[in-house]
């Protein structure tokens, strides 16, 4: 074993009552029974306290990617590995978890084992863009690693232009106020596009992401082109007998202030028989009432997702939410399942074709505004997209009769249903 | 020795059956919850409407773990817990349990070794990172060790329940900002144009995409001492350093000048007002490893603040709204600068268009 690295600075990372992961490296140097990996650690020790001494990164990146795929791999070359030998070659494999990052603990163990063979014996449970990230392997282990985990069915996510990792909140499976089968979506869009994950040949980076209700715990509005978030749309459940409880307990004044005073469009009231009232067509589903009293207030039965499309973060003109592309997308029949996949494609296919290099989806949609991007994928104009029309007189108008025909078309189709 | 030689394709699987690794109660009761309640900071409890119970505890890692933390999670998981485990969205980890007796001795032996209960409803849950200076490429910052630090210091936040809604707080090593959104977000922010590296800019970029990268059209192609380069109009930089990535001889981080900023108000929930994006509050703090003093300092002042003065259920954002930005910057101490006022595309929308003034 070569000298220890000394690490001042990280030292001062192993003060303090949170856990520390500069113990965890040491615990690799000091007491792992692999040589391979008690080096790493240490070289890797080593470039960290650089880092933090001259306030600077060393890592760069190349190509690496395992036989068949071209992403998935995150290279990294050391620029110090003169001093820092053993950590010279450390590149991240993302691996893809399930919906809502569900382990069995012998399933981490397996993982684990895994990695201790190949790898630097550091796991990240998860990256921002969803994945596990195993941490540090060099190019030929990279390959011996994948092989091995993806016999018992662990396959790499994206990286680079691609379809990149999905990501679900919790959901369904433990959650009271999930609207949608989150599992079924994430797997069902997500490896719909395998393909387009392992081998990049788009723009850019294109995500999805799946919450099961309003709150939106995954983030997906403004962290995913493609975010699907589960809804509503006919009444509220109220179990009066609980919200009488909660008036017990927590009190009128409480409630007043913090749940009825609180809805953004005014509709909710207590009657003076103590029950709640509530105002379900104007309700807009912020799930804020259903967050303070999840015993007396549920979703309705008649449930599907809002798809809003766009979203993410700063570069290259700025940040984006994701906007309303369909208000209300029921997930029953064979053919809904289907439609939301071809709406997917339908997506997907018109930013490959339209969007610039390094274009985001949302970025091309502001490039070319919404109309164009319904257009092309065959959407019908909703008022449910917008916040309020145009507010500028400064727009070509000469096919309006053909348009508010199209609408009462639409209208009336809906009303024959 | 050919038969050895030949590669193995791969088995194109893509994301995995979640169902597998589900505690079985969550399988049994999919979709069918009825209601949750909260015990204490860190425990969760849901009830699914056959009346079956399942407690969650929930505590706070490294995030960044190594196979021999991974392997003690994984024996507390089968001692006290029922051999499952969730990670949430911010590197927590949920251990589930269906029997009431499991959850104390549970409590108790995570405690033991050395991890953190909480995270719940109305705390400052653990902060969201990204790799900084132990694996990327274009870092200004490391991640693990501010997040290390920051929490050292909130972490009585985390185990409680004090505050007036919960707290998402991020962190990001470059303005691509992987952490994300949050109620508060602390990021790098570069304040010089990168310096570049003429030698090597032919061989390493490639200049149309470089030139295409730049949000405000500031880098031209140029020859510079005969060789073919590319040259930034400094007038016209924001040192957004979003040229590096693509060519690295386009060197942005710089020890110095290289600072950190805080963002406050992104709230992606729907709950009460729609989803918000962060605004800048402070900037120009130093960049100062191995503990960042002076970025926790402003954020636990930001806390402070916000815990006094805000009401029940408001979000940093919605908190502000209601008290308008001149009162924040008043209650909080910090400077309003010119920097604070938008230019950038849309900026007029974020102007006071009319005569509502506090005063």
């Amino acid at each position: 074993m070569a000298e220890h690295f000394e690490t001042p600075m990280l030292d001062e990372l192993e003060n303090g009552p949170w856990p520390s992961f500069i113990s965890g490296f040491k615990r690799l140097r000091d007491d792992h029974p692999e040589e391979r990996i008690r080096e790493t650690a240490n070289s890797l020790l080593g470039q960290l306290e650089h880092s933090y001494e001259t306030r600077k990164g060393y890592w760069k990146g190349g190509t690496v990617s395992v036989f068949g795929y071209g992403a998935g791999i995150i290279p990294r070359f050391s620029e110090v590995e003169g001093t820092f030998k053993a950590s010279k070659e450390f590149h991240t494999l993302r691996v893809q978890p399930t919906p809502g990052n569900y382990y069995t603990t012998d399933m981490l163990r397996q993982l684990s084992d895994s990695w201790e063979k190949y790898g630097s014996g550091l796991i990240t449970f998860h990256g921002q863009t969803g994945n596990i990230m195993f941490i540090g392997a060099d190019t030929e282990n990279t390959q011996s690693f994948f092989d091995e985990i993806n016999e018992y069915g662990w396959d790499l996510g994206g990286a680079g232009p691609d379809v990149r990792t999905g990501m679900s909140c919790v959901g369904a499976a433990r959650c009271e106020q999930s609207c949608i089968d989150e599992q079924r979506i994430h797997r069902t869009l997500q490896n719909n596009f395998t393909d387009d994950v392992h081998r990049p040949a788009l723009p850019y980076k294109f995500k999805f992401k799946i919450s099961g209700c309003p709150n939106d715990c995954q983030n997906s509005i403004e962290r995913s082109d493609f975010s699907v978030i589960g809804t509503w749309r006919d009444d509220m459940k109220v179990d009066q007998e609980a919200f009488k409880g909660y008036l017990e307990t927590k009190g009128r004044q409480y409630l007043i202030d913090n749940v009825i005073t609180r809805c953004p469009t005014n509709a909710l009231a207590i009657n003076d028989d103590d029950t709640l009232a509530v105002d379900n067509r104007n309700c807009v589903r912020c799930m804020h009432c259903l967050n303070v009293m999840p015993k007396a207030l549920s979703p309705g039965d008649d449930r599907g997702a809002t798809i809003c499309i766009g979203g993410k973060r700063t570069l290259k003109i700025g940040d984006l939410m994701g906007t309303v592309v369909v208000p209300f997308k029921k997930l029953e029949t064979d053919e809904d399942w289907e439609s939301l996949v071809e709406m997917a494609e339908e997506i997907i296919d018109f930013w490959a074709e339209n969007g610039l290099e390094h274009e985001r989806c949302g970025e091309m949609i502001e490039r070319i505004g919404l109309v164009n991007f319904l257009e092309g994928i065959g959407i019908d104009v909703d008022p449910n997209m917008v916040n309020n029309p145009r507010q500028s007189s400064y727009v070509r108008m000469d096919e309006w009769d053909a348009e508010a025909e199209k609408w009462f078309e639409r209208k009336a189709e809906e009303a024959a249903g | 020795m050919s038969e050895a030689a030949a590669p193995r394709p791969p088995i194109e699987s893509g994301c995995p059956d979640g169902f597998q690794y589900m505690h079985p109660a969550m399988r049994r009761n999919y979709g069918n919850w009825a209601y949750h309640e909260d015990p204490q900071p860190g425990v969760l409890l849901h009830v699914a409407k056959d009346g079956s119970k399942i407690w969650t505890v929930k505590i706070a890692t490294q995030r960044i773990l190594d196979v021999f933390t991974i392997r003690k999670l994984c024996d507390i998981g089968d001692e006290y817990a029922d051999g499952y485990i969730r990670f949430t969205l911010r590197s927590n980890i949920e251990y589930m349990v269906t029997d009431e007796s499991k959850v104390q001795p549970l409590i108790k032996a995570v405690t033991d070794a050395g991890f953190i209960v909480g995270g719940t409803r109305n705390s400052v849950t653990s902060l969201s990172h990204t790799q900084g200076w132990l694996h990327c490429d274009i870092p200004g910052t490391d991640a693990s060790g501010v997040v290390k630090s920051m929490m050292d210091e909130l972490i009585g936040e985390f185990t409680s329940w004090n505050m007036p809604n919960r707290v998402h707080i991020t962190t990001s090593c470059c303005q691509i900002n992987c952490g994300g959104q949050g109620d508060i977000a602390i990021n790098v922010q570069h304040t010089k144009p990168p310096k570049i590296n003429h030698d090597l800019v032919a061989n390493v970029c490639e200049r149309p995409s470089v030139v295409a990268r730049c949000p405000v059209a500031a880098i031209r192609p140029a020859l510079v001492n005969g060789k073919p380069s590319l040259e930034v109009d400094e007038r016209k930089c924001i040192c957004c350093g979003a040229c590096f990535p693509p060519c690295p001889p386009m060197q942005i981080n710089d020890a110095e000048h290289s600072k950190l900023a805080i963002w406050v108000g992104g709230n992606h929930s729907n709950a009460r007002g729609k989803p918000t994006f962060q605004k800048l509050v402070a900037a120009g703090i130093p960049n100062n490893p191995p503990r960042w003093p002076e970025a926790t300092a402003i954020v636990k002042r930001i806390l402070k603040t916000y815990k006094e003065d805000a009401k029940d259920w408001e979000r940093i954002n919605e908190w502000i709204e209601r008290i308008g930005w001149p009162r924040f910057f008043e209650l909080t101490g910090l400077p309003f600068t010119k920097f604070h006022i938008d230019n950038w595309r849309g900026a007029r929308a974020s102007l006071n268009a009319s005569a509502h003034i506090r005063f």
